[in-house]
């Protein structure tokens, strides 16, 4: 298993540099100067081409590539052009934002769909099914920024109990023990539920489908057959074997869920890399991009091999047939 | 096609995609005047739902902050939003179904590194690469098509390698191999069309995403254009106003998640139906 994992991981390792190398080509292609837009329109072509070099520009693009992959093994990610501040510094502050808004609302989902999905399962065609259906697959069609600001203008604009931007107060800093936790809960509160409504969705739509799936085979007869109660063949033998797909799901999920975690954090002003990526999108802020996208790709190929070691812990067929390879 | 709409789900979404697309195509007839008319905008902006103003016009959502009517921006984004997702998912299906096809069919390395391509674009999170891409040229609608028809077609490939991976042992392939046909013909006239019914359902759930994705771009700045309408730029000019005047976000998003839901469940009751028909197949 270990070796399987490990082979993962090489795979993994291959799709971060893959990203470098596409982020790093993309950039290139692109119109528009980096030094031009750090000095401004007024700048002279003297003091251009100074910039250019002083970026390293002027030299051949392997060179800039090797060097860029140089630095940023080193942990020097170069600086930002908008900010001033050093790159490193700036994601630095921002994975564990989004880690933890991502891996909360992510366990919430879960959690929850799978007690959606299985209560529906239970009672498939009833009404409580079919209603269940219409708000899963409604949830699954919200986009998360729209449901975001109509949180935001109940919660925050109307009912006023809950903040809608940022993930600490004005006055955090002079908050100490319980009061300040409290506040960041509040500030948690709306982007998480934003996050977490919108993947209920999908993983409620899944759950009752696998275990509908898992429901026609045969040992599940077998196990009614035997005279288990309704409830333990549920629990035991169903929503167990219905576990598999949902771990594989949720590592192909990932991606999804962290492109929906741009768009909240953009909403609600949470310091992730999300938010960092859309600033710097919109400033162009070339050094950022590059490494707030090989940020978030590596996020997702790390949240993929979890997802890949949970499946192999949960299910004892993969696990031997990965020992069989 | 009868068998489908039987289906109440599909009934639905043909009804509201019908609908929409109708609007759409009709919006100068049930609407009142250009997407980006201004009329006096001291008077007329922020009037809410059913107001009528001084020149006697109902506005049945209201005006936005230019006094721009929002029934009118609702039904021009709506032109806007289907068609620029469904060229993208177009765009998606044409370029996923030949990497597909082509790995599926081409034997040895080709094959292989199509397919090492594709499963290297699925583990990307697509929205950082649209951000990526969106923000490297002008924003414009062009781009957003492209761009999105661009990040698409990876799941389509892997549906259609699949298809086509299982189609070519089939005895009705060899049997065309064994009269003489050429592999381009074989791949073309009797292999591709029998991979198409999974296409179909992610084309389906392709433009639900498309329509959730071009919207977001336009959120966040990077899409289609002010003052040009579509519904992602629509809840984004309403998101500073939710409090005096939270109709102008709201109405764009309750047509985004009708049409999104009618994608979704156009694409539940299809699967559902080719299981049905193609139960035997395998």
């Amino acid at each position: 298993m270990l070796a399987a994992l490990g082979r993962r991981a090489i795979a993994g390792l291959a799709v971060v540099g893959g990203v470098v190398t596409l982020t790093f080509v993309l950039l290139l292609l692109a119109p528009g100067d980096p030094a031009e837009r750090l000095l401004g329109p007024a700048a002279t072509p003297v003091q251009l081409a100074a910039q250019r070099h002083a970026l390293g520009l002027d030299r051949p693009l392997s060179t800039q590539f090797a060097t860029w992959v140089a630095r940023a093994a080193r942990g020097d990610w170069g600086t930002s052009i908008a900010t001033g501040r050093p790159v490193r510094a700036l994601l630095g502050e921002a994975w564990p934002a989004t880690v933890s808004l991502v891996g909360l609302s992510l366990l919430l989902s879960y959690v929850l769909g799978l007690a959606v999905g299985a209560v529906q399962a239970a009672g498939t065609g009833s009404r409580l099914d079919t209603a269940l259906s219409v708000a899963s697959v409604t949830l699954f069609a919200v986009p998360g920024y729209w449901l975001g600001l109509m949180l935001v203008m109940v919660f925050t604009y109307w009912a006023r109990v809950l903040p809608a931007f940022g993930a600490a107060g004005l006055d955090a800093d002079l908050l100490t023990g319980w009061a300040r936790v409290a506040d960041q809960l509040r500030h948690l509160a709306l982007p998480l539920a934003t996050l977490t409504l919108v993947g209920v969705g999908g993983s409620a739509r899944f759950v009752r489908g696998a275990m509908l799936d898992v429901g026609t085979q045969g040992f599940i007869t077998t196990a009614r057959a035997k005279g288990v109660s309704p409830a333990r063949v549920m629990l035991h033998h169903v929503l167990r074997n219905a576990l598999v797909p949902m771990l594989v799901l949720l590592g192909l999920s990932l991606p999804a869920l962290f492109s929906g975690a741009v768009f909240v954090e953009a909403v609600f002003a949470w310091p992730g890399v999300g938010r960092v990526l859309v600033d710097a999108v919109h400033a162009r802020d070339y050094p950022v991009v590059l490494a707030a996208t090989t940020v978030s790709a590596v996020l997702v190929v790390v949240g993929n091999l979890l997802a890949d070691a949970l499946a192999a812990w949960v299910d004892p067929r993969v696990r031997s047939r990965e020992r069989a390879s | 096609m009868s068998h489908l709409l039987r289906d109440r789900r599909a009934a639905f979404c043909v009804g509201v995609m019908a609908v929409m697309v109708l609007l759409a195509t009709a919006a100068p007839l049930v609407s009142t005047g250009a997407p980006t008319a201004q009329r006096d905008v001291a008077a007329t902006r922020f009037l809410p739902p059913l107001a009528t103003d001084q020149h006697r016009v109902l506005h049945p959502l209201g005006t936005d902050r230019f006094g721009r009517d929002v029934w009118t921006r609702l039904v021009y984004g709506a032109r806007i939003s289907l068609s620029v997702s469904a060229l993208a998912v177009l765009l998606s299906v044409v370029l996923g179904v030949a990497v597909g096809a082509a790995a599926g069919y081409a034997a040895g390395g080709l094959g292989a590194v199509l397919l090492g391509v594709t499963d290297f674009a699925l583990a990307l999170p697509r929205v950082v690469l649209l951000l990526l891409l969106a923000s490297l040229w002008q924003p414009s609608t062009t781009l957003v098509i492209l761009v999105l028809g661009l990040t698409g077609w990876m799941t389509v490939a892997r549906l259609v390698y699949g298809e086509v991976r299982a189609l070519a042992v089939r005895p009705f392939v060899e049997g065309a191999i064994a009269l003489g046909a050429r592999r381009a013909r074989v791949l073309w006239r009797h292999i591709l069309p029998n991979a198409m019914t999974p296409v179909i359902v992610a084309a389906a759930l392709g433009v639900g995403n498309a329509i959730l994705l071009e919207a977001g771009l336009s959120f966040l700045g990077l899409g289609v254009q002010p003052p040009a309408a579509s519904w992602g730029n629509m809840i984004a000019s309403g998101r500073d106003t939710l409090v005096n005047a939270p109709w102008i976000a709201t109405a764009p998003g309750v047509a985004l998640v009708l049409v999104v839901v009618a994608c979704t469940l156009l694409g539940d009751a299809l699967r559902d139906q080719i299981a049905a028909e193609g139960g035997g197949r395998r």
